[in-house]
This record gives structure tokens, sequence and C-alpha cells, in this order.
């Protein structure tokens, strides 16, 4: 699995309330969700981000509630991938279940600026910064995390396992 | 090689003699919970994935938290979907008027028990782990499946051993103690951790105390935090829980992957300063600085809304007034809570020195409704978080402090100390 897209780069310790705020709870539906995500940490974010574009942030990105709609919201905005100094427990494994990448690589996010185009490739574990012209070693991910990737996500897997047991 | 308490839980509920951290295994759940927010998504999840029924309906509980009482059409609509879903099902739902913020509810309620691994859709769900609890928030998808299937996948988190050496101090809370180590650690400083609190503070701490503690381990990072079963635990326990339990205590030589001990008489009140509950500083060095005069005072949410909390604020209010400029609102945690302190008549003296009492709701903790701040407000709360945003407006400015420091700050239309109160003027 490969992405490539354009850097967009937020700070350290973006929190889930920054991602997506409460006031916009009351809704679950993905489109709606992505029209105001980010929207407290970069009010023009949702009107500039493209299909593909990948969120490129500092430490800790994710924390804060266990809300699946931060996730939620920026994959439907058409991120194809978050590329992280780190990431907070539950945004990660919730990302994940979504089927959504985030990839945790300091050296790539400091050698990133904002505009920049980037590739991300899962199988590999590198992130190459194309206009730098330079690349990255990612923290690899275990082999479980890459299958839950494949199958789309945690639903899909399960639903798969599922089966198989029932067979 | 001995095991942390985190270890133990995790090995007995995963059919293993023993669990290595960084392992990845599927562990059985004792519990399972989701609120109205967090519950829609993972109802839609779990009808996709083909299951007509959740695991055990007695161990899934749905609890509406955030916006309820319903605070428009659209909250409605989710906890409509939730209620329908909690009566198709049979599983485990308090309607408003029973109900209240899910981490003190179901403790309370002796749905949670020492030994359990309990995962809720919510990142507070580890408030239960004062109880000796596996306790852990996840997203929507996760409790999806664990509904589905009464299992989770999950990686053996590293420990984390907090020690409190010593006494607290005079007006020195079980909030100062955490909010103090979260200055320390940071808000990163345990993620993926279990963190395991020990130590003579925690002996003498009720488990009101104790929950405020845990609760705030989302504020860290953490993935749990465990507190050891003692006659305190077994006390809250015994009356209350709906199934056995087993505690489980941390082997002698348990491997940890840091041990932090601090000195709980050194440890002063402390205040979240905006926007970061990691962004601590002790009370006394800001009452020296300029005034900070306050709009909102919030006595409420998971982390300090027990009775314990009610009365400590009730005792520094009585007789007295809320500042003229300061709109104070006080918020019970549960039904349970808000019935005991009006038998207390604490309600009565809330009311009478000026603060809006409300039913049991997380309300504005989360800028949800009923006390939403507007730009450039400033707010004392009770509550665990204080990024930009939490509580209304991006630029509003939320000051996290215990329930004494909230009540003498209402009294006195800014962040004040307890001591303070006495210069304010009796109205009886
Ligand atoms: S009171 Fe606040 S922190 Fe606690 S569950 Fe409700 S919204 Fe979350």
């Amino acid at each position: 699995m490969a992405f490539r897209g354009t850097a967009h780069k937020f700070g350290a310790h973006v929190d889930t309330d920054q991602i997506i705020p409460a006031r916009y709870l009351n809704m679950s539906d993905p489109q709606e969700l992505a029209a105001h995500v980010m929207e407290d940490a970069d009010a023009t974010f949702a009107g500039r981000v493209q299909a593909g574009d990948i969120v490129v942030a500092d430490v800790n990105f994710g924390c804060g509630s266990s809300r699946e709609h931060a996730p939620i919201s920026i994959k439907a905005a058409g991120v194809s991938c978050i590329v992280a100094k780190s990431f907070a427990r539950i945004f990660f494994r919730n990302s994940i279940n979504l089927g959504l990448p985030v990839v945790e690589c300091p050296e790539a996010v400091e050698a990133t600026d904002e505009g920049d185009t980037l590739q991300v490739d899962l199988s590999a574990g590198t992130v190459t910064n194309m206009t730098k012209e330079r690349s990255f070693t990612a923290k690899p991910y275990e082999p479980f995390m890459l299958e839950l990737l494949d199958a789309g996500g945690l639903v899909e897997y399960t639903k798969r396992r599922l089966q198989a047991a029932s067979r | 090689m001995g095991m942390t308490m985190a270890e133990k839980i995790l090995a007995a509920h995963s059919g293993r003699a023993g669990v290595e951290p960084g392992e990845l295994i599927n562990v059985k759940v004792d519990l399972v919970m989701a609120n109205d927010v967090t519950a829609p998504i993972a109802i839609q999840n779990f009808r996709r994935l083909g299951v007509s029924r959740v695991f055990d309906p007695e161990r899934v509980c749905l609890v509406p938290s955030h916006f309820a009482p319903n605070k428009d059409i659209r909250s409605a609509e989710q906890m409509k979907v939730m209620r329908e879903f909690a009566r198709e099902q049979g599983c485990v739902y308090y309607e408003q008027g029973q109900a209240g913020i899910e981490h003190i509810l179901l403790p309370y309620r002796g749905h949670v028990v020492p030994g359990d691994v309990y995962v809720g859709a919510d990142s507070h769900t580890c408030t239960s782990g004062a109880l000796g609890a596996f306790a852990t928030g996840m997203g929507s998808t996760d409790i999806a499946v664990a509904m589905a299937t009464g299992e989770i996948w999950m990686k053996v988190p590293e420990t984390l051993r907090v020690i409190y050496h010593g006494k607290m101090g005079r007006w020195v809370r079980s909030k100062d103690l955490i909010l103090h180590t979260i200055g320390q650690i940071g808000t990163d400083g345990a993620t993926y951790c279990a963190m395991q609190f020990e130590g003579e503070a925690l002996a003498e701490m009720s488990i009101d105390a104790r929950f405020t503690i845990t609760n705030m381990v989302a504020e860290a990072g953490g993935k749990t935090g465990l507190m050891r079963v003692d006659q305190t635990t077994l006390e809250y326990v015994r009356p209350r829980a709906r199934r056995r339990w087993t505690a489980y205590e941390p082997d002698p030589d348990a491997r940890y992957w840091q041990t932090i001990e601090l000195d709980a008489s050194a440890i002063d009140i402390t205040v979240a300063m905006p926007y970061s509950p990691g962004n601590t500083r002790p009370l006394k060095e800001l009452l020296g600085g300029p005034e900070l005069p306050i709009d909102q005072v919030f006595i409420g949410s998971c982390t300090n809304a027990r009775i314990e909390d009610l009365r400590e604020a009730a005792e520094i209010m009585r007789g007295r007034r809320v500042a003229q400029w300061v709109r104070c609102i006080v918020i019970p945690a549960t039904q349970d809570i808000y019935l005991q302190a009006l038998r207390e008549g604490l309600i009565e003296v809330f009311t009478e020195a000026g603060c809006a009492v409300s039913t049991s709701t997380c309300g504005p903790c989360l800028g949800g409704y009923m006390g939403v701040l507007a730009e450039g407000e400033r707010c004392v709360s009770t509550s665990n978080r204080n990024f930009p945003g939490r509580m209304g407006h991006p630029k509003a400015e939320s000051y996290l402090v215990n329930p004494p420091v909230a009540a003498a700050s209402a009294l006195l239309g800014r962040l004040a100390h307890p001591d303070e109160v006495a210069s304010v003027a009796a109205t009886r």
C-alpha cells in the first residue's frame, strides 16, 4: 500500500477536540463531519484539503477524547494517511480500525514543509519527501496491523474471522 | 518473571500463564460500555458485522450522558438509536432520571468489579481502574467488535508505577496529586502504558478521591490506571457487586517500565492552566501574580462530582453568595448522587448561594450545552480537560482545579484559595 499527496502540517498535541469539536458530535455522518475537520486547529483546512492529501503532525497527535469522529472526519475529508512524530493511543487504534493509515516517522516530520509532496509506502515502511528528495524509515507496523489495514479495517477483518469460524 | 497488576489481569483474561509487554493478545472482556455520542457509530458497525445479538446483554451497558437530556433534535436522534438498540438487545440501559455520567454510574451500581477487563467507548473509562480493574477507553469500532464477540485485541502495555509517599496537606486533594503528576510527566508521559498507583497517600483516600486520579490517566495518555484492592475498595465493592470479583496483586518482582516516587506532602494545590492539563502551576504562584477574574465556575464532570466533592464545595459556600459576575454551575455526576446531595441539604446550600444546579449530564465539560463559554471567557472547572475549544469557544480559557478551589473561586470572582473565603461576608 502506497500513497502520494500534499503535506498539511500541524503542531504538537493536536487533540480530538480540535480535530472535531464536541459541538458537532450530535452527528455521525462522515461527510457532515468532514466539513468541520480540524476546525479548531485551522479553520481553513476543510476548505483546502484535496483527496489523497497527507496530514503531517508533531508529537501526540489525536490526544484527548476517544471520539472516533476524529479519524472518521479526517478520512472522509479525503486524507490518505497521517504522518506524525507520535500518536495518542486511542487515536492510533481507531485509525487502524477504520483503515486509515497512520505512520510514525519523526525525521520525515522534521524534514517536511507545508505543501511538500510526500509518498508513503506502508509495506516498505518508508516516507519519501518528493519535494526535498529525501527518504526516511518509518516505525514498522506489526504484521497484525498490516493485516487489519489490508482487510480495510477491523469490521471487515472481524467479519471474515466470524465467517471462517462458522464455516 | 513477576507480573504487574495489568499483566496479571490480561494474562487471566487471555488464558495464558503469563504475558509480556508488547505482546498482541486476544482478551475476553467482562464489561462493554458506550454513551450517546459513541454508541450510534458502534451500533452501525455492530450491524455491519452481520451479528444479530450482543455477546451478553448484562455485560453491555449503554448510558446517555453527554447531551442528555437531549439538547437538540440531532442529539435526540442519536439517543433514540441507542435506546432502541438497548431495548432490542435487552442491554443494561439507564434512562434520564436514573442515569448520569457512565464512569461514576457503572462502578457505583456494581457493574464493574475488581479484576475485570472493562472496555468503554469513552477515554475516561480508565476511571474504574481505582477498583483494581483493567478499564480502558477505545473507539466505537472496537466497542462494536467487543459487543459482538466479547473479545478484543490488545497490546500488553508496559506499566508505569507511581508511588505517592507521605500525607497530603490541608486543602490538597487527589486532584492535585494527579494534576501535579501530569505536569511532571506530560500529557504523553504515559502513552501506551498502564499506570499503577500506590503509596501511603492512597491508602488513606476514599474511593471517590481515588477515582479522580484514575480518571485523569487519560490526560497522561495512559491506557489504564490501576490501584490495588484494599479494605476501602472492598467496603465499596461488597454491597454493590453484581458479579464475583478477583483481587489481583502485583508480584514483588514485577518489572516496571518506570517507577516515579512523589512526596504527597510536598505537593501543593495545583492548577492546570489553558490549554493543556499538563500546563500546571502551584496555585500560590498564580495568586501572587495579576488577578484572574472569571466568568464561570463548573463543579461537575466524571472527575470531581461525587458526593464527597459536593460536600466540600457546599461547606465552603454555606451561608455565602457567588460573586456578582460569576455564573456557577453545579452538576452532580449521577442521579444517585443528586438525591443524596438533596437529602443532605447540599442542593439547598448551592441554590441559596446562587448556583445553577442541574440534573446529571456531562454538559459543559465538553462544551456540549448547559454552560458553553463565549470568546475570551474564563472558567474555573473541576473537570479534566482544558484544550482549546473544549468548553466552548476556542479562545475561551479553562483552569482545572480541585472542588474546594472551585467553590472559593466562585465566591471571590477570581481564581482563589479556600482560605480566602473567610474574607467573604456571610449572608447569614
Ligand atoms: S464528564 Fe466530561 S470527561 Fe467525563 S465523560 Fe463526560 S464529557 Fe467526558
